[in-house]
């Protein structure tokens, strides 16, 4: 918990220090080269661009802490309220990828462990590796080629109804639905040879209790944290399946940044995001703590 | 190592390979612009057809997967090297030095990856250099918590007692006696993460923020030519199906090293 606050101070001053050491400026980009001198000076003074950078740091900091994060130098719109804005988008998103990437990826895990080296289990896992090792945005455009260019069944991209969600989610939902198969039958597979499930077997404990009760419990604990973990790659992937879909949330807002290397909107984002992944993190840690009375903060290891 | 591992090596040498022995071949010809034939389908002439430019798509892959593989691997090789002098100097002296290492391991581990190295890839002017140390930066936490995990279940070893014992000085003991014992696990760490990092470079290429045109890569190709993709798919695809091959042949390769070595890592 009190990881938080330096976090959150290290990762203002690196966004900030990223945000100053960026090639270009800002000014001749938000007016055009050939712009007057008298428009340059008053632009800088007006998004305060000449005081020295410790100034503007501090002036950034005082911003944040009122819950301001400052205007984009193109719309001239206050970041926060866009990033509210797009961020529901965004949720939506990881929670439709999400919705397809946990019980399929448990499920996969959970027959390929029971039905270790067979062939149900190579092919199961042939494809979960496989689905950790394509690039979202290649299998974001094979799906797109197919389902909305040749069989024209959803709309390549936008956003709106669920229609526009199917494909960038089933995207997204990929590499976490591989990862999670693959963690779910090492898991499963750990569990089955602990000593405590044969001593419930030779008590005469039922299989479906032992199954339910034991193995499930304990398997739970490790897949609920790579569940939660995975949230961070969910963010990551969004920046790259918001981009090809054009789906109107934070991954495509904080790229439109970048190319346009518009600050405020740069650091907002990477804040806003990093705040929800730890956040996410710390949530699965108390989870992770209330399903395993055994662990203890700090001891464990990734 | 079992036989999908052997294969998955096999592969990656022939990419490997034939990638940097590219420059050598005469009909390798990845920045010849030939306006009369472009956007052709793949033939005998080019057998993975041509671009918008009319240049040989095949070529460029293997030039591309130069980049790829270059910047993959020393990535790894340096997220190695700084992973191991965090994880022996924490595992190792534990505590305080322990406690602050970690701290900023962690520090480092709960940044969204690819949005670190977004802002890194934009600090630095784009290009190769600043895609590797975009990766390192977040890269080298996860070797330094693996390798000090190992060092923490390894120093209480009755071999590392005897050494100290004999009188070993700390550093004899960390570079001849824990390094050397930690070198499977990175072996294994390395052969798991290459496959992501291929990725991950990828991934800022395709977002313009890898090696800068008119040097060839995976991403940049595939980001170049989506518009095309129904007009001529094999720009897209074959790209990108070289991406999905490097990083699954690196990916099966660590899985086996680790089944080898019977280490329980987890990714």
């Amino acid at each position: 918990m009190l990881l938080l606050i330096p976090l959150l101070f290290g990762i203002t001053l690196l966004t900030f220090s990223l945000a100053k050491a960026l090639p270009g400026d800002p000014v001749l980009s938000m007016v055009g080269e050939r712009a007057q001198p008298e428009v340059i000076e008053k632009i800088r003074k007006e998004i305060g661009a000449d005081k020295n950078i410790v100034e503007q740091y501090y002036g950034y900091l005082a911003l944040l802490l009122r819950g301001e994060f400052g205007r984009s130098y193109y719309t001239n719109r206050e970041v926060l309220h866009d990033i509210l804005l797009k961020f529901p988008n965004t949720l939506k998103l990881a929670l439709a990828a999400m919705l397809i990437a946990v019980p399929l990826g448990t499920a996969f895990g959970f027959i390929s462990a029971y039905r270790k080296d067979t062939v149900t289990d190579r092919v199961i896992s042939a494809l979960s590796i496989t689905g950790l090792s394509v690039p979202v945005f290649w299998s974001g455009l094979l799906l797109m080629l197919f389902f909305s260019l040749e069989l024209r069944m959803f709309p390549p991209s936008g956003s709106g109804d669920l229609r526009f969600l199917v494909l960038p989610a089933l995207t997204l939902s990929l590499p976490a639905l591989g990862a999670l198969a693959r963690i779910t039958r090492t898991t499963v597979l750990e569990v089955l040879d602990m000593p405590f499930i044969k001593t419930a077997r030779a008590m005469g404990i039922r299989e479906v209790r032992i199954q339910a009760g034991h193995v499930l419990k304990n398997a739970l604990i490790p897949i609920v944290t790579v569940i939660g973990l995975d949230f961070g790659s969910y963010l990551n992937g969004a920046v790259l399946t918001e981009t090809i879909f054009g789906w109107d949330g934070i991954g495509r807002f904080i790229m439109e940044g970048i190319i346009k290397r518009d600050y405020p909107v740069i650091m907002g984002c990477v804040i806003i995001g990093t705040f929800v992944f730890v956040a996410i993190n710390m949530v699965v840690d108390m989870l992770y703590n209330s399903l395993d009375p055994r662990v203890r903060f700090g001891e464990q290891d990734r | 190592m079992n036989r999908t591992g052997k294969a998955a090596l096999l592969i990656i040498l022939l990419i490997a390979v034939m990638s940097f022995t590219a420059s050598f071949m005469p009909w390798c010809n990845p920045g010849s612009i030939n306006l009369d034939r472009i956007k052709e389908a793949p033939s005998f002439d080019h057998p993975l057809g041509t671009d918008t430019k009319g240049r040989d798509i095949l070529s460029r892959i293997l030039y591309g997967g130069r980049v790829s593989i270059s910047i993959a691997v020393s990535a790894a090789l340096l997220s190695t090297m700084i992973g191991l002098v965090f994880g022996l100097c924490s595992g190792y002296f534990g505590g305080k030095v322990d406690a602050l290492l970690m701290a900023f391991a962690d520090l480092v581990l709960s940044f969204p990856t690819l949005l670190l190295a977004i802002a890194i890839s934009v600090l630095f002017p784009p290009g190769i250099y600043t895609v590797v140390i975009a990766i390192v930066a977040v890269g080298w936490a996860s070797f330094a918590r693996i390798i000090r995990g190992q060092v923490l279940s390894l120093k209480e070893a009755n071999y590392i007692e005897a050494a100290k014992a004999m009188g070993c000085s700390t550093g004899r003991i960390i570079h001849r006696h824990l390094m050397p014992q930690c070198i499977p696990v990175v072996l294994v760490v390395m052969g798991m993460k290459i496959g992501g990092y291929i990725l991950v470079e990828a991934s800022l290429s395709f977002l313009g923020l890898g090696a800068q045109p008119p040097m060839p890569t995976w991403g940049s190709m595939i980001s170049a030519h989506r518009a095309y993709l129904t007009s001529a798919p094999w720009m897209v695809v074959a790209p990108g199906f070289m991406i999905a091959l490097t990083a699954l042949c690196f990916n099966l390769l660590g899985d086996s090293l680790r089944d080898r070595y019977g280490l329980k890592i987890k990714g």
